[in-house]
């Protein structure tokens, strides 16, 4: 019995020894990385400005964590270490007033409209999106292209009935890909990033609400210096340049 | 039993119970009746029960048969159906949810044919049961295809020998056979129907009042309401736990 008991108490301690050298290994390298939380609309921009903050610093990895700005806000609030945080809206960059350094912003993004390819339900404007037997689906008021969309609505007096609230973007995204919806409101940069799987109908409503885009350096970050840098990186001709190309406004 | 067993049976337990624990401390016991008796709660919970309820029924009447046929039928390629039966254990409930859209939207070789009558699946309460009744249906046809062979079929046989035709047989002798395990079948059902969410999303969408049921619920209130979205995932567990603790104990202590 004891003599069981020893072996695995034995086994658990090789186990945790193991595991131990394992990270050891990782820190002796001498890259150091730089983690950056993003909002999931950031994706592609971001991955292309990692790439090119990399070829500059080639110490540097540029370590990214796409989500949706309101989880990653709750992941800081709970305390995540990380080095910088870029929001998709200025209220979960406010949620983390208190745990970031001074916010900047850095892109601005606006609506579209997109329908499937061939426009199948004839969709020219806005308010097309409200005519009858239209199957239309747009984001749910949580989260930040939903609450755009619920500013644009008002501001236009025109009455969205939509068959879907999805959580993000991308799903709404996929739901018109399908065919599943005759059109979706989703960001520029999001119906740029779908290529010719769907078709862009721009609205002048669209100007109602324009996001904007704050990035601050998380006030634990482990790197502070490379977390500065990279947002001034972000904010410098290089990120405009890259931020432009997807579709955002540089301010 | 070697003592020695205790230990990782603890730590067993604490995995499941510590995190449901962990919800009860992030609750604001001040907010929590004005979060729970929000529309949005409300009309989660009700969609939610009432959609588990109609995808149990239907996992039953189908669900029922087809584990019939699995138990007592010796057709050829029978394993493979089973292994069909069993898929939507292991498959991410978001690959049902596509198979789901891709085969009953508007461009599925199937939706376009209710197209052309006028039915529409996805965005309706309907395709919430469909999502349901994929994912939890194998629960029950595992459960009381397992029954069904422990049972044998040795009281049928004599059933028929005794000159009863096979739909009393059926009454008489097979469906009382199964009952314990048709209970307990039917509350885990029912459970894994409460707890939908990847293939509900993907299929049905989400809207509250027709398809947002009480994990999609969660899903989007956590976006903006942490609190509130703790609340509804208590409310979640705690009616979970009242339909296992209700009809499931039966089972498990092996009074089959």
């Amino acid at each position: 019995m004891m003599a069981k008991l020893r072996m695995i108490v034995g086994a658990l301690v090789a186990l945790v020894l193991l595991a131990g050298c394992g990270q050891a290994g990782q820190q002796s390298q001498p890259q150091r990385t730089v983690t950056v939380l993003a909002a999931a609309s950031l994706t592609e921009s971001f991955d292309e400005l990692g790439t090119r903050f990399t070829r500059q610093h080639p110490d540097v990895r540029v370590q990214f964590d796409y989500q949706g700005s309101s989880t990653l806000a709750e992941q800081i609030k709970q305390g995540r270490a990380a080095d910088v945080f870029a929001s998709a809206d200025t209220k979960n960059m406010d949620k983390v007033r208190d745990l970031v350094g001074q916010p900047e912003t850095f892109a601005t993004n606006q609506l579209t409209i997109v329908v499937p390819p061939g426009n199948p339900a004839h969709i020219a404007s806005l308010p097309d999106l409200a005519a009858p037997g239209r199957t239309v689906v747009v984001c749910a008021p949580q989260v930040p292209c939903g609450s755009a969309t619920q500013k644009v609505a008002q501001a236009s007096g025109v009455q969205l009935t939509p068959a879907s609230e999805e959580n993000d973007v991308k799903s709404v995204l996929q739901k018109v890909i399908a065919g599943e919806a005759d059109a979706g409101l989703v960001y520029v940069t999001d119906a740029k990033a779908a290529g010719a799987q769907v078709q862009a109908v721009d609205f002048p409503e669209a100007q109602q609400a324009v996001n904007t885009y704050p990035i601050a350096t998380i006030g634990a970050a482990p790197e502070k210096q490379l977390a500065a840098e990279f947002m001034a990186f972000v904010r410098g001709p290089v990120g405009r340049e890259v931020l432009g190309q997807h579709g955002f406004g540089t301010p | 039993m070697p003592v020695v067993l205790w230990v990782p049976a603890a730590l067993a337990l604490a995995l499941v119970v510590l995190p449901v624990l962990g919800l009860l401390t992030r609750v604001d016991p001040a907010r929590l009746p004005a979060l729970l008796l929000s529309p949005a709660a409300l009309d989660a919970l009700w969609l939610s029960v009432i959609t588990g309820l109609i995808s149990t029924g239907l996992s039953l009447v189908l669900g029922g048969p087809l584990a019939l046929v699995l138990a007592r039928s010796r057709m050829r390629g029978l394993r493979v159906v089973r292994a069909f039966v069993l898929l939507p254990l292991v498959l991410p409930p978001v690959v049902g949810g596509l198979a789901l859209l891709y085969l009953l939207g508007r461009t599925g070789p199937l939706g376009q044919l209710l197209d052309t009558v006028g039915i529409r699946l996805p965005y309706t309460t309907a395709a919430v049961v469909l999502a349901q009744t994929f994912v939890a249906m194998p629960f029950l046809v595992i459960g009381l295809e397992g029954a069904l062979r422990t049972a044998g079929g040795r009281y049928e046989q004599v059933a028929a020998t005794l000159g009863a035709g096979p739909w009393l047989t059926f009454r008489r002798v097979t469906v009382p056979l199964l009952l314990p395990a048709l209970g307990s079948s039917l509350v885990l059902t029912f459970a894994r129907a409460l707890g939908e969410f990847g293939a509900t999303i993907t299929f049905a969408g989400s809207l509250q009042g027709t398809t947002r049921t009480l994990p999609l619920a969660i899903y989007n209130t956590a976006q903006s309401d942490v609190d509130a979205a703790v609340a509804m995932s208590l409310l979640l567990v705690v009616v979970a736990l009242l339909v296992i603790v209700v009809a499931r104990p039966k089972a498990v202590e092996g009074r089959l």
